[in-house]
């Protein structure tokens, strides 16, 4: 089992949600984050004074799966989210050690 | 006197007084939700960890406002007894056209005006007590002693009278407005710019107010308001003279308003290559109190090139006194202070009663008065129990040091 992470612009969700469901994927979990990468931040302006964003709006989704469709996960979540344009974000993959579904009981891929 | 009152002009005179009194009640109704204008202005104006306690120092100063007035502020400014004890009810035996009770409550919302510039200016940093130990005093005996010497027509301490020197001031650009900035810039001096506002190598950083819809409200609150503030001070409507002088006055305080909106808008633009809200809502206002002086006499062209001057005028004092370190969040003393001077200035274009040197005395007299007062008052006040919060507690926010109270809560759980 496999966590992906992945930080994308929040324009993007409902793309990425749709092409995830497309292939099966049961669930995920996003959050509003904030961060930098190499877009860094952007200038804005106050009154006069020029202030500096240094992180900016991101949302980031995790999915837990198995191991087999990981690879589609990915793919699936960088053409969703592609702009081509500075500050698309990233897809981090990690081992998943244990998942269990509270309502049953059930655990490992069973639960996801 | 019976038989006078039983024939169709006794009738008509208690029309005429009862219009009156009407008229007067509603403006100083209108008035009095600017007090709602400037608590939604500053509140959007300010960061919101300060958001309760600036709307604590609105509410509590407006009621201090109210009361002081009564205790002795209206004694000070029109003659009279203290705590009111000589008003009476009916104003007919004493040849007035409007209740005077209606008189006490349409000033008494002027004073509460002048007030509320000084918490916009002092915002996010000073302690409320201390806050509200000033408006005591402001509000009770320095604003009602210059209010004594311009509209109550006293001489100053039976030196001079300004109104024989040829001042002017129709709703108060100076009265009101200069005189509630010139206490506020007493009070920043006193205080100091807010922590982080300018940087070692004099950069002017920026400190973003957190809800600009609350900003753009205020000051729509305020634009309606002034239609009581100047319109009402008209002090009557019952004949066409007077009714004709209300519209004029309504139109003109309108048009100013709109000049100045567009003259800061275009000027901010021009100046920083983006339409900057705030200085467009500053400029709404900048143009309101251009006018304030004079909304009678201007024709309707004049109006809002008075008010773009003042438009215009608000942006590059805002960018002035930044560059002086005088830390204003929400360019009170911009708006009201140096742009109420040019209210009084541009009354002797249009009104032949005034002159120029009667403004410009005028203008220093009410100046000097309320600067010199106030900057003793805070001086002892700050001795005594400090202005200023500390550092940490300005970090965490004054609506937790001061209020205990957060605007916005989130993660809030009841223990008992």
């Amino acid at each position: 089992m496999k966590l992906v992470s992945a930080v994308i612009k929040p324009f993007k969700l409902d793309d990425v949600r749709e092409a995830l469901s497309e292939i099966g994927v049961q669930g995920i979990t996003v959050t509003e984050v904030k961060g930098f990468g190499r877009q860094k931040g952007h200038t804005e302006l106050y009154r006069g004074a020029e202030y500096v964003v240094d992180f900016l709006p991101k949302v980031r989704l995790d999915a837990a799966v198995s191991d087999e469709i990981v690879d589609q996960v990915i793919e699936a979540i960088t053409n969703a989210a592609q702009t081509g344009k500075i500050g698309d974000g990233k897809i981090f993959v990690s081992a998943l050690e244990q998942v269990v579904r509270i309502r049953t009981g059930e655990t490992g891929d069973e639960a996801l | 006197m019976e038989e006078l009152l039983n024939t169709t002009a006794g009738d008509v005179t208690q029309l005429k007084y009862a219009l009156d009194t009407f008229y007067f009640l509603v403006c100083g109704a209108l008035v009095m939700w600017m007090a709602a204008g400037f608590s939604m202005l500053e509140a959007g104006l300010v960061r919101s960890k300060n958001t309760t306690e600036i709307l604590t120092k609105n509410i509590a100063l407006f009621a201090i406002s109210c009361i002081m007035y009564f205790v002795s502020g209206y004694a000070i400014m029109y003659g009279g007894d203290y705590f009111l004890t000589s008003i009476t009810g009916d104003g007919v035996a004493d040849e007035w056209t409007y209740a005077p009770s209606a008189d006490f409550f349409f000033q008494v919302v002027f004073v509460a005006t002048a007030m509320s510039i000084v918490s916009g200016a002092v915002a996010e940093r000073m302690k409320l007590w201390a806050f509200l130990a000033f408006a005591v005093v402001m509000t009770g005996f320095i604003y009602p002693m210059e209010g004594s010497w311009t509209w109550g027509g006293n001489a100053v301490f039976g030196m001079y009278t300004l109104g024989d020197l040829g001042f002017s001031d129709f709703a108060g650009s100076g009265i009101v407005h200069m005189s509630g900035a010139a206490a506020a810039l007493a009070g920043v001096l006193l205080l100091g710019a807010r922590k982080g506002k300018y940087g070692k190598n004099g950069q002017i950083n920026a400190i973003p107010g957190a809800n600009l819809p609350l900003a753009t409200l205020g000051t729509f609150i305020l634009w309606m308001g002034w239609f009581g503030f100047n319109g009402g001070s008209v002090l009557a409507t019952s004949d066409v003279e007077n009714s004709n002088a209300v519209a004029v006055v309504f139109m003109n305080t309108n048009a100013a308003a709109a000049g100045g909106v567009v003259a800061a808008l275009i000027t901010a633009r021009l100046l920083f290559g983006k339409a900057d809200l705030t200085m467009a809502l500053n400029g709404a206002l900048a143009g309101l109190v251009a006018i304030t002086a004079e909304p009678s006499t201007p024709s309707a062209l004049q109006a809002h090139i008075f008010g773009a001057i003042g438009g215009v005028l608000v942006v590059f004092s805002i960018l002035t006194l930044d560059k002086l370190k005088i830390d204003d969040p929400v360019g009170a003393i911009s708006v009201h202070g140096v742009v109420g001077l040019l209210g009084l200035l541009l009354v002797p274009v249009t009104n032949d009663g005034s002159t120029f040197s009667g403004q410009i005395i005028g203008a220093l007299t009410i100046f000097v008065w309320v600067f010199v007062v106030s900057l003793v008052v805070w001086g002892i006040i700050k001795a005594v129990m400090g202005i200023r919060v500390t550092e940490e507690e300005e970090y965490e926010g004054v609506d937790i040091s001061e209020c205990g109270m957060e605007a916005y809560p989130e993660f809030v759980t009841s223990r008992k």
